[in-house]
């Protein structure tokens, strides 16, 4: 399908990093199935850096894309760096996501955020509470509506 | 790979005999019917002689039948057309169903925005409206019923002919969208007691873009597209002539074959039906019975339908979903809400919808290949581990 780029069908196909951690180090989870898109990001963390990372995501081909490519982003990479993830990095490294499934990607940035707070809370780790913002989950979708 | 089209309810390939019938149009015969000249008459003729095939598959009168560019026009005219004559004599309600096509939908709501009153139906966890309904519906101000013959999406046909005689009685126009009905099952619009009618080539192995609005004598229709005085002075511009040979060509077509192909159809309709039920967790949307012959839609919990439309495409299937992310909106297709279906299980909705060009075997892949998708997906699904873990309840046993 034309909808999407190659590289977008290639981490749909052949989504990177799929599966669970079940002694995971941190925890993820956003969106809502009610609204269409469920993700949910799984770390292994060792001296702040993210030796492993799973995912499980129900949603369409452009939030299973950006689940692989984010997973693959972060991999090996300190907990610093991976909270600078953007959605528009992850859309980019994607060759792009048509305007109306920007959102899906934007969900993949907020679960990786989202299992680092849980990491730090887990761990009783102070950080910066400005850096993670509430996800955006359902009222997110509105700005889609045309 | 051989490419398996399921996806006829959006539209079919053009039948051999409908593209034979179109090609004299486009190259010998390229006269204008309104002209004068040999060439333009000859052009007249034909439209006359599709126009009256199309009427008799229909037991209309020619004179009944507009064409128009498709069904989205046919609906819009009439809708209008009623509302605009209603209005006239302070009759400013109308009476539709929560699950008709966007065509029609939009066009209520927008007349409700312009001061219309509108009474959406509910349909049922089945799909079906009954003409009870209707009756307890009907106001003294109605300006018209519309109600589709077949849903597009979960194929329940609705008890037209009933919903005809409630609203004779009452005195109120009766318009159906018959765009998935006309050429798939029998219809008359005499015996069905209908008013008005549109049908769409595309949907019957005709061409795009061509279609027709059956308007009973002695009914007013309203003019929207001014201009010339094509189509009796009810929709100007010259006509596609082409694609009216050709829809002509196709609806006969059709219809001559619809006994036998209702009989394939059906047969492989309940073979992929009952294949794909075997998946747990997954249900038929709509009645079994009063189904069109070729539409089968189910959900599978725990999955969302565009991937699974992604899946399928790779394996050579082409269906369609109703989930949220393939419609480019918010939610999830407004058919399924009106059968009480909640977001979560909407969201992994699949429609195939055959036609008679598909086989025995095109049957076998598909119920081949949703299965492996299904499981492949619920694997990576957060919502599926849950599901399983019994930490979420179960929506579809
Ligand atoms: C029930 C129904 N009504 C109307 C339409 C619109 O028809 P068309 O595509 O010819 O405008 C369709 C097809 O998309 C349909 O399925
Ligand atoms: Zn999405």
């Amino acid at each position: 399908m034309a909808l999407y780029s190659e590289k977008v069908m290639d981490h749909f196909t052949n989504p990177r990093n799929v599966g669970k951690i079940e002694d995971a180090d941190g925890i993820g989870e956003v969106g809502n199935a009610k609204c269409g898109d469920i993700m949910k990001i799984y770390l292994k963390i060792e001296n702040d850096v993210i030796t492993d990372v799973k995912f499980n995501t129900f949603g369409c081909g452009s939030a299973i894309a950006s689940s692989s490519m984010a997973t693959e982003m972060i991999k090996g990479k300190p907990l610093s760096q991976a909270l600078e993830l953007t959605n528009k990095a992850v859309a980019e490294a994607l060759d792009g996501l048509p305007a109306h499934k920007m959102h899906c990607s934007v969900l993949a940035e907020e679960a990786i955020r989202s299992a680092i707070k849980d990491y730090y809370d887990r761990r009783g780790i102070a950080y910066d509470k400005s850096q993670f913002p509430e996800p955006h989950g359902e009222e997110e979708h509105n700005f889609e509506e045309d | 790979m051989k490419t398996i089209y399921a996806d006829n309810a959006a539209t079919t390939a053009m039948s051999d005999a409908a593209i034979r019938a179109m090609m004299p149009y486009l190259k010998e015969v390229y006269g204008n019917p309104s002209s004068l000249h040999t060439a333009g008459q000859t052009a007249k003729e034909a439209l006359e002689r599709a126009r009256a095939d199309i009427g008799g598959c229909l037991n209309a009168d020619p004179r009944e039948i507009y064409f128009t560019s498709g069904g989205s026009e046919s609906d819009n005219q009439a809708i209008r057309s009623c509302a605009e004559n209603g209005a006239v004599k302070g009759k400013k309600h109308i009476i539709t169903t929560a699950f008709e096509h966007h065509a029609v939908l939009h066009t209520v709501k927008k007349l409700e925005k312009e001061g219309f009153e509108a009474t959406y139906l509910g349909v049922g966890a089945d799909g079906f409206v009954t003409a009870e309904q209707v009756k307890n519906a009907i106001r003294p101000d109605t300006a018209l019923v519309t109600v589709m013959y077949a849903n597009n999406e979960v194929g329940t046909i609705q008890p037209i002919r009933e919903i005809g005689a409630v609203c004779r009685q009452a005195g109120v126009v009766f318009h159906t969208d018959a765009v998935q009905a006309v050429g798939h099952i029998p219809v008359d619009v005499k015996a069905d007691n209908i008013d008005m009618l549109s049908l769409s080539a595309h949907k019957f192995h005709g061409p795009k873009g061509a279609g027709a609005l059956y308007c009973r004598r002695g009914l007013p229709l309203k003019t929207f597209i001014e201009g010339g005085a094509q189509e009796r002075g009810r929709r100007a511009g010259t006509e596609n002539i082409g694609g009216i040979c050709a829809m002509a060509e196709a609806l006969k077509e059709a219809c001559a074959g619809m006994k036998e192909n209702t009989a394939r159809l059906t047969a492989l309709r309940d073979k992929i039906i009952d294949g794909l039920l075997k998946i747990p967790h997954s249900r038929l949307n709509g009645g079994r019975e009063n189904r069109l012959p070729a539409n089968v839609n189910m959900c599978f919990e725990g999955i969302e339908g565009e991937g699974l439309l992604l899946h399928l495409d790779a394996r050579g299937i082409c269906a369609s979903s109703g989930s949220a992310c393939t419609s480019g909106s918010l939610d999830p297709s407004h058919v399924l809400l009106a059968l009480g279906l909640p977001h979560e299980i909407a969201h992994g909705s699949l429609r195939i919808s055959l036609s008679e060009y598909n086989t025995e075997e095109d049957a076998d892949a598909i119920i081949k290949a949703v299965p492996e998708v299904v499981k492949l997906l619920r694997d990576m699904s957060p919502v599926w581990d849950e599901l399983e873990k019994g930490q979420r309840k179960h929506l579809i046993k």
